[in-house]
């Protein structure tokens, strides 16, 4: 296959940045998306000119570390994570821009790495259980309806790609702090923070920028993982519940 | 040097308990006057990092990432080892030591594979409570299922995303401490070497990835998590940022590198489908559950299927030979790994192997869905299903998948006591990075379990030993030593970025790659490693003089990244082969042809390699020295490995 690539080029934070255009051809149906990647940024080497920097590691759709919008959608037109997508989905001879995420709260690093560390703030602000190592029950003493595991699990599923925030007109991250907040709010071990959690991983979520919620489903629709709008229908019944009888003082 | 691995005397049940109370504690008001520095935050640096804290030591955690939740372990799918014997079925901590020896090929030591089954139960209890969603059953209650190289269910499991579950839990345990303020943590920061002041670990030097700024920290004690170096292959199933710099560094100041050439050759990947290729997908062990694996019975039938004359539905029951159920019926398909892939390889050796290359074996499910149903199966494995389908494009609901053995974990790696002390006092190593307890071969299921048992188990014990010896009083980052070390890196990168030579990075590593899979991969010789020995000095020469980095310090640069670790891969790839070299025996996954048994098992030579292959870093150019530790069985029979 022949493509011709538009990709974003910003060499800093503070570059204004812009695109650069790129042909490849000998690209194979069987090859990654950032496997063709690899292949440009080999050639870009060889001609001593920097290669294409983008954010990857497990290349498996679990790390959620890549983070590419490709012709408009996050992580492609497939529901599934950038590195899961091949070449056999796009046609010869087509043209394919690439961007990075683009969000207040996800400013770029260099070309399409952006900085996400605001998902890690949001998670510190109370997305854990607070017990310490050791003193714990044995793990068959709460038995846990397998429906509500298997409830807790599908939000558990989310990777932190931010993908929702990209697909988002408003950049809002409701679809990844309702996931960890269900995840929590579903299990018996969740239930003591319940309310002071939801606030302040909210409260959080608000300070870092990220917009509000319209409820276009845009998230939804894009998220590699399927985390269901339904997280952030029981996010904002736990919201509402937690601020009417709120526990934090 | 005399290794000591300071085993505990005594009976084996009781070796930690002992230990632990003869361990020197640190009084809780004076553990704040220590400082920790935890590299890697993956789940053995993760769960060390928040344990340590909340214990009250002041943390330094990095990681190179851009959040600890990406680190490698984020990828384990099929799940978690506990002796826990919640089924019944005669499961106990003593079975699971067992199990881990006998499948490590009798190449590790009773201490620590004792101690790691015991502390395991309280693994599973940990992360319940941390709002883990481990798999249950209708009742409530959790489920298991079964790995290899054990005949009992033992393995607790988040669907094929275990490791992530896990991950996320410590991540979250690590948050809380980060939010408390005894964490300062440090994404997108890359250890560049250990500074040693008087004999003892004192601090590390780092590159902040994004500025290139190359800075110091000192602590009490170092610990480094920084996972396995199977990317030395190239193409592995570890995530494309997996390298061995830090243990390599620290290798380079005086710790031992055990058993380098101890590499795991996992049976369950999508195989290679051509040059383009950057890493291998892992498909769960768990799915040898349920697919069997076969290939065509005769030589004549697998060569039509290749060319696509025939389907595979044109094979009857007859016209395929399920060689691991033929060859070890009690075990199966569920034979450990080492055995697996040997098998596999074989099977293609003998020109019977399946897909255009002849590198692949079937992995059926038609009997599992015929038997279960397709929904069962589902709910299973499907996100395995969907992944195999995206990457090969083909359905394994409706035909076979074909899988082939590839790079997967590394055994090898930093010789540690039974404190995870390296020969460096003050230096610690967890989790993959480490070599201790998986001998020869690990058992599926098994990192994830030693990654945690280190984090949350052992290290909050054994380094306030330590600790209670250590003064308070720091070196600090204005003792020379630093700064001299910091020159140093700030040498290396200099010397790298001026090369300005002709080949990229990735030429020099697919090509060390090449030379690693042929020679020092799943069956190695004396000749092969020979061989091997030379085309890797002669690379590395090419290396340092033809490498091409682009770019300056001062800025995100993944080609200077790169080249560090590569270049660090070259020099580990030439120890790995000088091990498997040295061990004139086959045993677990290092498999010697020379040394085999008549029916092509591994054959082992307990008299003369009963030991710990240690070595250590001599100098630039110079051979490295080889240090025995006995390996001392006082409580199994060590016998020939059977699964038959
Ligand atoms: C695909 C796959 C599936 C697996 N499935 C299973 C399974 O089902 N069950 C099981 O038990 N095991 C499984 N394993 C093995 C297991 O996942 C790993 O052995 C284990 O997770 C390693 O954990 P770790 O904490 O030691 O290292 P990692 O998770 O690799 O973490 C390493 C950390 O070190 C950091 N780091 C490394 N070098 C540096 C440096 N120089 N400076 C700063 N930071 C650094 C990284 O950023 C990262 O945070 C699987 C492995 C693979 C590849
Ligand atoms: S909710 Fe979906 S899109 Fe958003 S971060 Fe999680 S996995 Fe990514
Ligand atoms: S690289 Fe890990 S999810 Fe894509």
């Amino acid at each position: 296959m022949k493509l011709t690539l538009k990709i974003w080029r910003q060499k800093n934070a503070s570059d204004k940045g812009g695109f650069a255009t790129y042909p490849v051809d000998h690209v194979s149906k069987d090859m990654s998306f950032l496997e063709m990647l690899d292949v440009l940024n080999e050639e870009l080497t060889e001609k001593g000119e920097d290669p294409v920097h983008f954010d990857h590691d497990c290349r498996e759709g679990i790390c959620g570390t890549c983070s590419l919008v490709i012709n408009g959608k996050p992580h492609g037109p497939l529901q599934t994570t950038t590195c899961q997508l091949h070449m056999r989905s796009f046609e010869d001879g087509q043209s394919i821009t690439i961007e990075p995420w683009r969000a207040k709260a996800f400013p770029v690093v260099k070309d399409l790495v952006v900085d996400r560390y605001a998902f890690d703030r949001i998670i510190q602000a109370g997305g854990y259980v607070n017990i310490n190592t050791g003193g714990v029950p044995d793990a068959n003493e709460i038995p846990i309806p397998k429906t509500i595991a298997d409830l807790a699990m599908d939000a558990a599923q989310c990777i932190g790609c931010g993908a929702c925030v990209a697909a988002c007109k408003n950049a809002s991250a409701m679809l990844f702090t309702s996931a960890k907040v269900s995840q929590l709010a579903l299990l018996p071990q969740g239930q003591v923070e319940r309310k002071t959690r939801v606030e302040k991983m909210v409260a959080q979520m608000d300070a870092e920028g990220f917009g509000a919620c319209t409820n276009t489903g845009a998230c939804e629709a894009e998220c590699p993982k399927g985390i269901s709008l339904t997280n952030i229908a029981r996010m904002n019944r736990e919201y509402f519940s937690a601020s009417l009888t709120s526990e934090n003082v | 040097m005399i290794l000591d691995s300071k085993i505990p005397a005594g009976p084996l049940a009781e070796k930690w308990t002992k230990h632990k109370f003869n361990s020197k504690l640190v009084n809780p008001a004076n553990k704040r006057k220590y400082d920790v520095i935890v590299v890697g935050t993956g789940l053995a640096g993760a769960s060390a990092a928040a344990s340590l804290a909340e214990l009250g030591y002041n943390v330094k955690a990095f990681t190179f990432h851009d959040s600890p939740r990406r680190a490698h372990s984020i990828a384990a799918q099929g799940g978690i080892n506990a002796a826990k014997n919640y089924q019944n079925d005669g499961d106990s901590i003593y079975r699971l030591f067992y199990d881990t020896i006998k499948g490590g090929d009798y190449r590790s030591r009773e201490g620590n594979v004792y101690r790691l089954a015991e502390v395991s139960v309280k693994i599973i209890d940990q992360c319940v409570a941390q709002g883990v969603p481990f798999a249950r059953e209708y009742g409530g209650l959790l489920a298991n299922r079964s790995f290899g190289g054990a005949q009992v269910s033992r393995t607790f499991y988040a669907r094929g995303q275990t490791g992530q579950q896990l991950l996320l839990g410590a991540y979250s345990a690590l948050s809380r401490q980060v939010a408390n303020g005894k964490v300062k943590l440090y994404p997108r920061t890359e250890m560049m070497d250990v500074v040693m002041v008087d004999g003892q670990a004192r601090g590390i030097v780092t590159r902040n990835l994004i500025t290139g700024a190359v800075e110091t920290h000192a602590a009490h004690a170092v610990l480094l998590c920084t996972g396995g170096y199977g990317n030395v292959f190239f193409l592995s199933t570890n995530a494309m940022g997996c390298n061995v710099t830090a243990a390599w560094r620290a290798h380079k100041r005086g710790a031992y590198f055990a058993n380098p050439c101890f590499t795991q050759i996992h049976p369950t990947c999508i195989p290679v489908s051509g040059d383009h290729q950057s890493k291998l997908t892992l498909m769960s062990e768990s799915l040898r559950n349920d697919g069997r694996v076969w290939v065509p019975a005769s030589k004549e039938n697998a060569e039509k299927l290749r060319k696509g004359q025939i389907k595979v539905s044109d094979l009857k029951e007859e016209d395929r030979d399920y060689f691991l159920e033929r060859k070890y019926p009690s075990f199966g398909n569920l034979v450990p790994r080492d055995v697996a892939s040997r098998n596999a390889k074989e099977a293609c050796d003998d020109g019977r192997g399946v897909n255009e290359t002849g590198e692949a074996v079937f992995l059926d499910f038609r009997d599992a869905i015929k038997r279960d149903g397709k929904a069962v199966i589902e709910s299973k494995y499907g996100n395995l299903f969907d992944m195999y389908k995206q990457i090969t494009g083909e359905d394994p609901y409706t035909s076979p998948m074909m899988i082939y053995p590839a790079v997967h974990y590394t055994m090898g790696g930093l010789w540690v006591d039974y404190n995870l002390m390296t020969t460096i006092p003050g230096l610690y190593c967890l989790g993959e990075a480490n070599f201790s307890d998986h001998g020869a071969n690990r058992l599926g299921a098994s990192a994830l379990m030693q990654g945690l048992a280190d984090g949350y188990f052992v290290i909050p014990y054994t380094i306030g030993d330590y600790l209670a010896q250590t003064p308070p009083k720091k070196v600090d980052e204005t003792h020379p030593e630093f700064a001299k070390v910091a020159q140093e890196v700030k040498n290396r990168i200099s010397q790298l970025l001026n090369i300005d030579g002709k080949q990229t990075i990735d030429h020099f590593h697919k090509k060390l790659g090449k030379i690693m899979w042929n020679y020092c991969g799943m069956a190695r010789t004396a000749e092969g490693l020979a061989k091997a020995k030379a085309e890797i000095k002669a690379l590395k020469k090419e290396f340092w003089s033809d490498v091409k980095v682009l770019g300056t310090n001062e800025e995100l640069n993944l080609s200077l990244e790169k080249a560090h670790r590569v270049a660090d891969f070259l020099e580990l790839g030439e120890l790995m082969v000088d091990d498997a070299l040295n061990r004139n025996e086959s045993c677990g996954g290092h498999f010697r042809e020379e040394y085999q048994t008549p029916e092509g098992e591994a054959l082992r030579d307990d008299e003369n390699f009963a030991y710990v292959a240690a070595w250590k870093y001599m100098g630039e150019g110079q051979e490295e020295e080889l240090n025995k530790e006995p390996l001392i069985f006082e409580n199994v029979k060590l016998t020939q490995r059977s699964y038959k």
